[in-house]
C-alpha cells in the first residue's frame, strides 16, 4: 500500500516537473534569451603581473606597499569612500611608530561633539577613533553622487569574487566601450555619469576613473607613481583592511597542519597496532 | 540490549564501586562507547561518519558559545558586531571561521553518513528508528544552519532569510499570515534577527537531545555493517574499545586535516562575497542563492517553473519539502530483504549510475543562475530524484535477484567461519 502511494506520488512529482521540463525547452527553443552585454563583455579580474605579496601559501604583508596603498586611500579613495571598520590605532600594524600613528590620526578630522556646548562639531583624531566617513549620512553620500552612494571600502576585498584582483582591474580597466558594444548593446553604452568599465558586473558604473595619471600621489617612499603601481597598492592596502588576520592566519595554519600530521600519523599507528591482534584473511 | 558476550564493566577501584552505586555513570560510557558494546569486526571507513558527525555538534556548540558572548543580535549591529569578532576579539576570527567552516564540514559529514545509510539500507529493519531520528536530525540541523546564516546579518544573510521565509507565503490560504507571524513583520528585520538567535542558540542542545535517542535507538540492535548480515556470533564483533576507538581516532585526524586547511587556507571558500555587504533591504543581490549545503534542494524548489493546476512555486516548495520527507519512507519503499548494496546488483547500478551523479547535478545547478540550461538540467535531475526513490527503489527491490551473501561477518572477513573466536585470538597475540 504505502509502496503504491510512493509510487503514485513519485508519478505526479516526476510529471509536473517533466511538464514544466517541457515548457521551458520549447519556450528556450522557441524564443532563446537574449545574449546579454554582460555576458558577452564582461571580464574577469585579474592581479598585477608580479601577484601580490599576500597571496599563496606563505602570504606576507609588504608593509611598503600597504603604506603606499594607505597612501592613495587617504589622497584618493577617502573623498567618496569610508572605511568604517578600520581605526587608525589599527595603522601601527603597517610599521607605523606610536608617535606616527598618533600623528596620522590627527591629520584626519572626526566628527566630535563640543563638551561647553553639545553641539557637534570637529576635532583632530586621535588612535581610538575609526575612519570618518566623507559624508554626513547616506542622504548626503547619494545627493553628492548622483544617486549612487559610494559603498565602504574596509571589507570590498573580501566581499567581491577575488577581491584584491578586482580592486586592481576595476581600477586599471576604464576604457571606451568598444564599437562592437555600441553596435550589438546600444543600451550598454553608459549614459551621461556613467564609465565602462569590463571588470564592473553591469559594465556601467557612476564611479568616475579615481587614477588618471602617473604622479597622481607623491610617494612618500620615492616609488614611481605609476596607475598601475598606485592601483597595486591600494588594492593591497584593501585586502589588509579586509583582513588584517590573513597573513597571521595562514602562518598559524601551517603549525596547525604540522600538529595534525603529527597526531594523525600516531593515531595511524595506534589503530594499527590495536588491530594487529585481530585475523585477517589470509589467501 | 547488547550481545550475551559484551564485556561487563567491573568497576574497580573504591571510588568507581561507590560510583556504580550512586550513579552509573562509568558503566554507561563503558556500555555506550566503550569495551560494552560490541560492534561488527568489519566496518569500513564510511562507519566513521557518525562520530564525526557527534564531533562536528560539538565544535559548533562550543565555537557558537563563545561567538553569543561577543555578538549583538540587533539589525542596526550585528553586522559590525561580527567584524568585531574578526578584528578586535582576540583569537576571533579563528573563532568565527571555525564556526562557518564547522557548518559545512557538519553537512559534509551529514550526506557522507547519510549516502552510508543509502548504499547499505541502513534504514531497513531492525535499524527503522535510528533512520527515522536520523532523518529528524538532518531537519533540525538544516534549520539550524539555515539561521545560523542570517546572523552575520550581510546581503545574503537577508536576501536568503527573504527567499525562504517566502516559501511560506506560497502556502495556500494561510500562507501569507504565517509568514509574518514567523518573522514578527512583513520582511525580517530585527524582529526576525532576534528570533532566529534566540532560536539558533536552542536547537543545537535539541538536537543533542535527539543525537542521544540515535545513539539509544542504535545501541539496541547494534551497528549494520557493510555486508549487511546480522551478527550471528561473538567472533563476529570486536569491542568498540580500543578497535572502533582506534579507528575513530584516525578518522578524526583526517578530517581534522581537511577542514582546518579550509579554515586558516581558505576560510571563505564555501561561503558568498556578498555576505560581506551589510545587508540593504533596498538593493537586492543579483544571484541570491543559500548555503552550499542546501543547494541540491533549492534547485529542485527552483525547478517547477510551471503552473499545473496549483501555482509552481507551490509545487516547488511541495517537492523541496518531499525531497527529504521520502527518506523517512525509505524503510518500507525498499522491500528487498538485502540491505548491502555489496549484494544488490541492480541496486547498485541505480545508485551509482543514478542518485549519486543526480546529486551533483542538482548541487551544482541549485549554486547556478536561475537561467537555461541550468533549470531544463536540474528538472530533470529532479525527475530522477523522484523517479529513483518513490518509482525505482520499490520496483528494483520485487524485481532484483541478489547476489549469494556471505554465511556470516566472520566468513566475510577470514574466508570461513570456523577459524577464529575472537577471544582466543586476541588472548594468543596478547
Amino acid at each position: 500500500m504505502i509502496r503504491l502511494v510512493g509510487i503514485l506520488v513519485g508519478l505526479v512529482f516526476t510529471f509536473v516537473v517533466v511538464l514544466a521540463f517541457v515548457v521551458g525547452a520549447y519556450n528556450h527553443i522557441t524564443e532563446p534569451a537574449a545574449e546579454t552585454a554582460e555576458h558577452a563583455f564582461h571580464l574577469d579580474p585579474h592581479g598585477p603581473a608580479e601577484g601580490f605579496a599576500h597571496n599563496g601559501l606563505m602570504p606576507e604583508w609588504d608593509l611598503a606597499q600597504l603604506q603606499r596603498g594607505y597612501q592613495v586611500y587617504k589622497e584618493v579613495c577617502s573623498a567618496c569612500h569610508s572605511l568604517e571598520q578600520v581605526a587608525f590605532r589599527n595603522l601601527a600594524e603597517l610599521g607605523y611608530s606610536e608617535e606616527e600613528v598618533k600623528a596620522e590620526a590627527a591629520s584626519w578630522v572626526v566628527p566630535a561633539i563640543n563638551p561647553d556646548t553639545g553641539e557637534n562639531t570637529t576635532r583632530p583624531g586621535t588612535p581610538t577613533d575609526y575612519f570618518p566617513s566623507p559624508y554626513a549620512n547616506d542622504v548626503a553620500a547619494a545627493a553628492a553622487n548622483n544617486n549612487a552612494i559610494p559603498p565602504d571600502l574596509s571589507l570590498m576585498t573580501k566581499a567581491r569574487h577575488h577581491g584584491p584582483e578586482y580592486v586592481y582591474s576595476l581600477l586599471t580597466g576604464y576604457q571606451e566601450p568598444s564599437a562592437e558594444l555600441a553596435e550589438r548593446f546600444p543600451d550598454s553604452v553608459p549614459g551621461p555619469g556613467l564609465y565602462h568599465n569590463p571588470y564592473f558586473a553591469n559594465l556601467n558604473l557612476a564611479m568616475a576613473p579615481p587614477i588618471t595619471a602617473d604622479g597622481q600621489v607623491t610617494y612618500a617612499d620615492g616609488t614611481a607613481a605609476t596607475v598601475d603601481q598606485m592601483a597595486q597598492d591600494v588594492a593591497a592596502f584593501l585586502t589588509w583592511t579586509a583582513e588584517p588576520s590573513l597573513v597571521d592566519r595562514v602562518k598559524m595554519g601551517w603549525m596547525v597542519m604540522g600538529f595534525l600530521l603529527f597526531v594523525t600519523i600516531l593515531a595511524w599507528l595506534a589503530k594499527k597496532s590495536v588491530w594487529s591482534t585481530l585475523k585477517t584473511r589470509k589467501d | 540490549m547488547s550481545f550475551p558476550w559484551a564485556k561487563q564493566y567491573e568497576p574497580k577501584t573504591g571510588f568507581t564501586k561507590w560510583m556504580d552505586e550512586k550513579l552509573p555513570l562509568p558503566r554507561f560510557v563503558y556500555n555506550a562507547v566503550g569495551a560494552g558494546y560490541p560492534v561488527p569486526r568489519n566496518l569500513s571507513y564510511m562507519w566513521n561518519f557518525g562520530v564525526l558527525a557527534g564531533f562536528c555538534l560539538v565544535l559548533q556548540i562550543v565555537t557558537g558559545v563563545v561567538l553569543a558572548m561577543h555578538y549583538a543580535a540587533n539589525a542596526g549591529v550585528a553586522f559590525d558586531s561580527v567584524e568585531h569578532i574578526m578584528r578586535d576579539v582576540n583569537w576571533g576570527w579563528a573563532i568565527r571561521y571555525a564556526h562557518a567552516n564547522g557548518a559545512s564540514a557538519f553537512f559534509v559529514v551529514l550526506y557522507l553518513h547519510i549516502f552510508r545509510g543509502f548504499f547499505y539500507s541502513s534504514y531497513k529493519a531492525p535499524r527503522e528508528m535510528i533512520w527515522l531520528i536520523g532523518v529528524v536530525i538532518f531537519l533540525l540541523t538544516m534549520a539550524t544552519a539555515f539561521m545560523g546564516y542570517v546572523l552575520p546579518w550581510g546581503q545574503m544573510s537577508f536576501w536568503g532569510a527573504k527567499v525562504i521565509t517566502g516559501l511560506f507565503g506560497a502556502i495556500p490560504l494561510v500562507g501569507e499570515p504565517l509568514q509574518v507571524w514567523l518573522l514578527g513583520g512583513y520582511a525580517p528585520d530585527n524582529a526576525a534577527l532576534n528570533r532566529f538567535f534566540s532560536l539558533h542558540f536552542l536547537l543545537p542542545f535539541v538536537i543533542a537531545g535527539v543525537v542521544i535517542l540515535h545513539i539509544w535507538a542504535l545501541h539496541i540492535p547494534g551497528s549494520s555493517n557493510p555486508t549487511g548480515v546480522e551478527v550471528k556470533s561473538e567472533s563476529d564483533t570486536v569491542p568498540f574499545h580500543p578497535y572502533y576507538t582506534a579507528k575513530d581516532g584516525f578518522g578524526l585526524g583526517v578530517f581534522l586535516l581537511v577542514y582546518c586547511a579550509f579554515v586558516f587556507f581558505m576560510p571563505n571558500a564555501l561561503g558568498h562575497p556578498d555576505n560581506y555587504i551589510p545587508a540593504n533591504p533596498l538593493s537586492t543581490p543579483a544571484h541570491i542563492v543559500p548555503e552550499w549545503y542546501f543547494y541540491p534542494f533549492y534547485a529542485i524548489l527552483r525547478a517547477f517553473t510551471f503552473d499545473f493546476i496549483l501555482p509552481a512555486k507551490l509545487w516547488g516548495v511541495l517537492a523541496m519539502f518531499a525531497a527529504i520527507l521520502v527518506w523517512f519512507f525509505l524503510p518500507w519503499l525498499d522491500k528487498s530483504p538485502v540491505r548491502s548494496g555489496h549484494y544488490r546488483p541492480l541496486f547498485r547500478k541505480f545508485f551509482w549510475f543514478g542518485l549519486v551523479p543526480c546529486m551533483a547535478v542538482l548541487f551544482y545547478c541549485g549554486g547556478a543562475p536561475a537561467e537555461e540550461p541550468y533549470v531544463m538540467i536540474s528538472q530533470i535531475a529532479t525527475a530522477y530524484y523522484f523517479l529513483h526513490f518513490l518509482v525505482f527503489l520499490p520496483i528494483i527491490s520485487s524485481i532484483e535477484k541478489p547476489e549469494p551473501l556471505p554465511f556470516s561477518i566472520t566468513e566475510a572477513v577470514l574466508g570461513s567461519d570456523d577459524k577464529a573466536v575472537l577471544g582466543k585470538d586476541a588472548e594468543t597475540a596478547a
